[in-house]
């Protein structure tokens, strides 16, 4: 019966709105690429927001096991009573080219989902950091979190209609970060101001890449 | 803000009402979502010997095979619905997740069962992190600016 409900549901017509490019992975031979950006920040930031105005945004949902996320779990026995909690987060799909695709991913924002950051970081080219300067302080453990896995990462500062408009520098200055790191103005909602945003991004890593290997 | 109740983080509450923050999504589909506890699609697997290949970048598409339809016809809905998605174009695990509407931890389960199946292929891709090549993120940020 419950069976038979889920059949229905699936056999319901997809709903599949890509563009009209089809992109195949190259079997087996990893000549696809895939550029993993991360979106993180506070709470309102604007992830959400930012995410949709560059790609068709899509909700995806992880659901652990608090109790024992980060521990090997490999049998169901206990399950009973354990809390379940359910981590939503954004993402996006950008296809460059055949091959090449950019994947944007927003971040949890609550302190204690940490384990999904990690798998999210995997492999992740850079950050973007969203700040919003009415409260800033709210970036600061993404900005710590790049920090030490070395991730190169973009400060943009969304400017909300109605807030105040602080000049990057002094965002800079109040988040304590280093020359390297770029503070770029932003409003989430422009698909042109989000290019540039995640073009600073690629721009940091490219310049981290030419130091390291010229 | 337009957009900002939607999604990700208009649910930051989102222990207590999970379809919150599952955007677009009509309350139909969301009545029927609750009828089966995720896990049950797995028959309470939550680890799945082959379910850690499955980066969310990790691209899934069909076995080269003209007839297995015998097979096919074994498996579950769930099953069936990721072959009938990958047919139209390879995804990746997050892109099947997402058009699905299921847990990542189930949907890397069904990708081993139907791995083991032989019924599908799995391309890891190379993060763009990995590669020396600049040429790679010349040829994005150009990309990017030509959206």
């Amino acid at each position: 019966m419950v069976r038979a409900t889920w059949g229905v549901r699936f056999r319901t017509p997809v709903r599949i709105a890509y563009d009209a490019r089809v992109m195949r992975g190259t079997k087996g031979d990893g000549s696809f690429v895939a550029v993993k950006i991360l979106v993180a920040g506070g709470f309102g930031a604007g992830k959400t927001t930012l995410v949709g105005a560059v790609s068709e945004i899509r909700p995806l949902r992880t659901e652990e096991r608090l109790s024992e996320a980060g521990r090997p779990v490999d049998d169901t026995h206990g399950v009973e009573g354990k809390t379940t909690t359910t981590v939503a987060m954004d993402f996006g799909r950008i296809d460059i080219r055949e091959g090449l695709a950019v994947y944007l991913f927003g971040t949890p924002g609550q302190d204690r989902f940490w384990f999904v950051w990690d798998e999210l970081a995997q492999g992740a080219l850079g950050a973007v950091v969203l700040a919003d300067t009415r409260r800033l302080e709210d970036c600061f453990p993404s900005v710590d979190y790049f920090e030490r896995r070395g991730i190169p990462f973009v400060v943009a500062v969304n400017c909300f209609e109605g807030a105040q408009h602080y000049p990057a520098d002094q965002v800079r200055d109040a988040l304590d970060l280093g020359a390297h790191v770029p503070v770029v103005l932003c409003d989430a909602r422009e698909r042109d101001s989000v290019k540039e945003v995640l073009v600073h991004v690629v721009e940091l890593a490219l310049t981290e890449r030419e130091s390291v290997y010229s | 803000m337009p957009g900002e109740q939607d999604g990700f983080d208009g649910a930051d509450g989102f222990e207590e009402e999970p379809d919150d923050a599952l955007a677009d999504h009509d309350a139909e589909e969301a009545e029927l979502g609750q009828l089966v506890r995720p896990y049950t699609l797995t028959r309470g697997r939550t680890r799945h010997a082959v379910s850690e290949a499955f980066d969310l970048v990790t691209q899934i598409s069909p076995a080269p095979r003209e007839s297995g339809g015998a097979d096919e016809e074994a498996q579950d809905p769930e099953h069936e619905a990721i072959l009938e998605l990958v047919r139209v174009r390879t995804l990746s695990v997050a892109e099947l997740a997402a058009d699905l509407d299921l847990p990542l931890g189930v949907v890397r389960i069904l990708l081993g069962d139907l791995f083991e199946a032989e019924l599908i292929e799995v391309t890891r891709p190379v993060p763009a992190a990995e590669l020396p090549h600049v040429d790679i993120l010349r040829e994005v940020i150009r990309g990017l600016r030509a959206l």
